[in-house]
């Protein structure tokens, strides 16, 4: 036994800590895969959505055609009865899959001849299978996509074209074409209509404040003010009825050069032969996206990939959300983040300010930090609740009643909106702000402060020169976490403003530009629409995977970004300290 | 010992002072200055008079009050709001505790330089010309000519001229003190109160330090507080010894460091205690 063993044992496991080594770093791991293999499923599937995938032609053993593309495969349990039908062929692969059987999920689309988007297909149920070099998919505006062999390309229902490179040649020929006026005409229904009903909106609006005010005047009784506020009414009314004729010109001559639009495009169609037999003429400009999907080289396919993905970071959804693009969803979150941070840095700043450098420490303050501190454990639809009762029923009421009375009972503000969506999250993420900022405050060395009060600085001086910069990046921290949080929030937004489809955006060409009463998308709770509302769940569900790649990138970047700002911030304040 | 130098401040309280004071026109005088931090008293009836361009040094072991008295003098202990402050003190004849006195206009004729290196997160050029700025003092030129004047009486305009935009945190230690005392004599104060300017710093920047007082003398009344007796008996001219909130003994520095009048004094000097 050597001189320096260690000789008390019991102490040695004590004090060395090795048990607390391995349970330290064992929580860390496990958290670390947890990450991991969260991030790794949302890469995975988020990234894979958008993969061109083969068409399959199915023959099933009960003569049944099925054509479409093969999305998933998994196995399942048999059960017995179904088991013992079977042929032996299948039993001997059954069993070798352990009495498991695969089955692929198809996506068959054609759903306004099928009533179906897709189908489980059980392998002992297909005959054979092929992959048709003619069989087109065609990513459409409604209904979902198509499947179907080209036979003609025609112009005013007549076939202009039936051999397959004829209809190739007519689709590059006039698809930019068509889609192109297509394009107009939703720019006109869009932005023109929409400015001129605004404008009906308005002018109607004016009318109903006059005879609103001489319904007041006249309750009055008194001779003078029914006299000023008739002359008025009459006045509008006027302007108004000039106001509409004129209008109403203008409307009809839109509505006629939309009608022109629909006509001229809705001249092209490709009339498809379907796998179950059924003929189909799918209009050119529905078509947004075509492909001989068995025929793609490696580049069209990376081509049709981006092509997806373009669409799907600057396009307008479809069909219920499952479909198209989310940049309304990503404009919403943005928006709404920053008008929250507007709102939450300022107050918590300045609160923080309050408490830290001007209220004497006592009891009086100690209680309201432990108080602060619990605000950010309420649960955050308790601040949707408040949110929607205060700001909305409360604060959004009262400015109808000032100054959108004439639009009542039609709620202005008085309805969840993006202003109230922002202020509920503002609240709600205010602790993390304050408690950031009063520890940047709380790390100003005190010599600076002395410094600064030394050469005849005034308290206001002090902070506004020495201490808030200096706790810039402890506030910009303090930032960091509010957003993360806010735009990662849901619960209280379902309460106060966030929809599954808004009509407008909160910023837009019309005057005053940014509207804040309006409802907005929010791609939080765009994933929970998708995952939990959607009608075509089989479809929805690889969007909320992408959709979710999309919010955390979105996080991650605002956070880089920030945290980019905050190391400058504090190289320049915090440099060396010899 | 200690224990007999305690009882002999209780029974006699009186501070020697040097007849050689008396030849000197004074700028500050503390009268009868006791400071409490609540209810512990930390100076004790403190009567100083600090001669008009002149180096004082402040001595005494640490805890003994020397750079709470100085603290007194630009009313930073005013930021403790636990701390009372009785008797007063006069600069150039008028009461700095009088209600009337403005904190900011006061505070502009007594520059201070603290123990640490405190330069403020900014550019060595916005450093200097602080004071100036808060001051509401908006035109270039002069705040280029302020800025100049005081980084070469701090002796550090050689060495920054180059570089005032960059931040001032990329100093050296040295240069970091010498910068904050450009800082303290940018809005040419009366007055510049040092505590302890050197405890940081190593012995060369020290030294530059210490020529840099020496210099700034006749043009400006500087008060260190130190612990480092050489230093005192380099830079100043007149030494207080303080002990236990007292100040115990105060006169021509040559006369405090060769033939102290008191015992206690002695014993400090040379090494005996603290």
């Amino acid at each position: 036994m050597g001189l320096f063993e260690r000789k008390n044992y019991k102490i040695f496991f004590r004090s060395k800590g090795e048990a607390v080594l391995w349970l330290t770093g064992g929580g860390l791991m496990i958290s670390l895969i947890m990450i991991a293999f969260l991030i790794l499923l949302v890469l995975k599937n988020g990234l894979g959505n958008y993969i061109p995938l083969p068409i399959t032609m199915m023959e099933l053993k009960n003569g049944e055609l099925l054509m479409g593309e093969v999305t998933k495969s998994e196995l399942y349990t048999l059960d017995k009865a179904k088991f013992d039908q079977l042929d032996d062929k299948d039993k001997l692969r059954i069993n070798e899959n352990g009495m498991k059987e695969k089955r692929y999920l198809l996506r068959i689309g054609n759903f306004e001849l099928t009533n179906e988007h897709f189908k489980w297909v059980s392998e002992y149920e297909i005959k054979n299978r092929s992959y048709p070099k003619d069989a087109v998919i065609i990513e459409r505006l409604e209904w979902g996509r198509f499947y179907g062999i080209p036979k003609e390309f025609r112009i005013d229902g007549k076939a202009v074209s039936t051999d397959l490179n004829g209809i190739i040649s007519n689709y590059k020929k006039y698809h930019d074409y068509v889609v192109k006026l297509w394009e107009e005409k939703v720019s006109i229904e869009k932005k023109e209509i929409g400015k001129l009903n605004h404008y009906i909106e308005k002018e109607r609006l004016k009318l109903k404040k006059a005879s609103m005010d001489l319904s007041k005047a006249k309750a009055t009784k008194n001779e003078l003010k029914i006299k000023e506020a008739q002359a008025i009414y009459e006045m509008s009314k006027a302007e108004f009825d000039a106001f509409d004729k004129s209008v109403k010109k203008n409307y009809e001559r839109l509505i006629d050069k939309i009608d022109d639009l629909k006509k001229e495009y809705e001249r092209y169609s490709i009339h498809f032969l379907t796998v179950d037999g059924k003929e189909k003429d799918v209009k050119l400009f529905e078509m947004i996206r075509s492909y001989y999907a068995n025929q793609l080289t490696f580049s069209e396919k990376v081509g049709v990939y981006f092509s997806r993905w373009v669409e799907f970071l600057t396009g307008e959804p479809r069909e219920a959300n499952s479909e198209g693009g989310v940049f309304p969803a990503i404009f919403g979150t943005v928006v709404m983040t920053l008008i929250m941070s507007m709102f939450v840095v300022p107050f918590g700043v300045i609160a923080a300010i309050y408490m830290k450098e001007y209220a004497k420490s006592g009891k009086l303050i100690s209680i309201l930090r432990i108080a602060i501190n619990n605000l950010a454990g309420v649960p955050s639809i308790v601040y949707g609740v408040f949110g929607l009762g205060f700001f909305a029923y409360t604060l959004g009421a009262s400015i109808d009643k000032l100054f959108y009375s004439a639009k009542l009972p039609n709620p202005t503000f008085g309805t969840g909106g993006i202003l109230w969506s922002s202020l509920t999250l503002a609240l709600l993420t205010l602790p993390v702000v304050i408690v950031a900022t009063e520890e940047a405050i709380n790390a100003v060395p005190n010599s600076l402060r002395e410094g600064s009060y030394a050469c005849g600085a005034t308290k206001w001086q002090t902070i506004r020169y020495i201490v808030l910069p200096r706790a810039m990046p402890g506030i910009m921290t303090g930032f960091i976490l509010a957003m993360s949080r806010g735009a990662g929030e849901v619960a209280p937004l379902m309460l106060v403003g966030a929809v599954k489809l808004a009509p407008e955006m909160p910023v837009d060409s019309i005057f005053p530009f940014v509207h804040l009463e309006r409802s907005f998308m929010h791609l939080g709770f765009h994933i929970y629409d998708l995952g939990f509302q959607s009608q075509n769940s089989d479809a929805a569900i690889p969007m909320v995977y992408t959709t979710t790649l999309l919010l955390i990138t979105i996080v991650v970047v605002l956070n880089v970004v920030a945290i980019y700002i905050r190391n400058r911030l504090r190289k320049k304040f915090i440099g060396s300290i010899f | 010992m200690e224990e007999t130098l305690k009882n002999s401040f209780d029974t006699e309280r009186k501070t020697v002072y040097d007849p050689l004071l008396n030849n000197e026109s004074m700028i500050i005088s503390l009268k009868e200055l006791r400071l409490f931090y609540g209810n512990k008293q930390a100076l004790f009836n403190v009567n100083m008079d600090i001669p008009k361009g002149k180096v004082t040094a402040l001595i005494g072991p640490s805890g003994c009050g020397k750079s709470t008295l100085l603290r007194c003098i630009n009313r930073l202990n005013d930021l403790l709001d636990f701390v009372r402050i009785e008797g007063d003190i006069t600069l150039n004849g008028e009461s700095i505790y009088d209600k009337s006195v403005d904190l900011s206009e006061l505070r502009k004729k007594l520059g201070m330089v603290a123990q640490k290196p405190n330069p403020f997160p900014m550019s060595i050029y916005e450093n200097v010309v602080y004071p100036l700025k808060i001051d509401g003092v908006k035109k270039k030129s002069i705040l280029d000519e302020a800025c100049e004047k005081s980084l070469k009486s701090a002796g550090l305009w050689e060495e920054v001229k180059d570089r005032l935009k960059d931040n001032a945190l990329g100093l050296s230690g040295g240069q970091q003190q010498r910068l904050c005392i450009a800082r303290a004599i940018a809005p040419e104060p009366e007055v510049i109160l040092m505590d302890e300017p050197c405890s940081a710093l190593d012995p060369l920047a020290t030294m530059k330090i210490e020529e840099l007082i020496l210099s700034l003398r006749g043009d400006y009344t500087v008060a260190i507080v130190t612990h480092n007796m050489q230093q005192a008996a380099r830079v100043s001219d007149y030494t207080a010894f303080m002990y236990m909130g007292y100040l115990v003994e105060y006169g021509n520095t040559i006369n405090i460091f060769k033939k102290p009048r008191l015992k206690d004094t002695e014993d400090y000097i040379t090494g005996r205690f603290g």
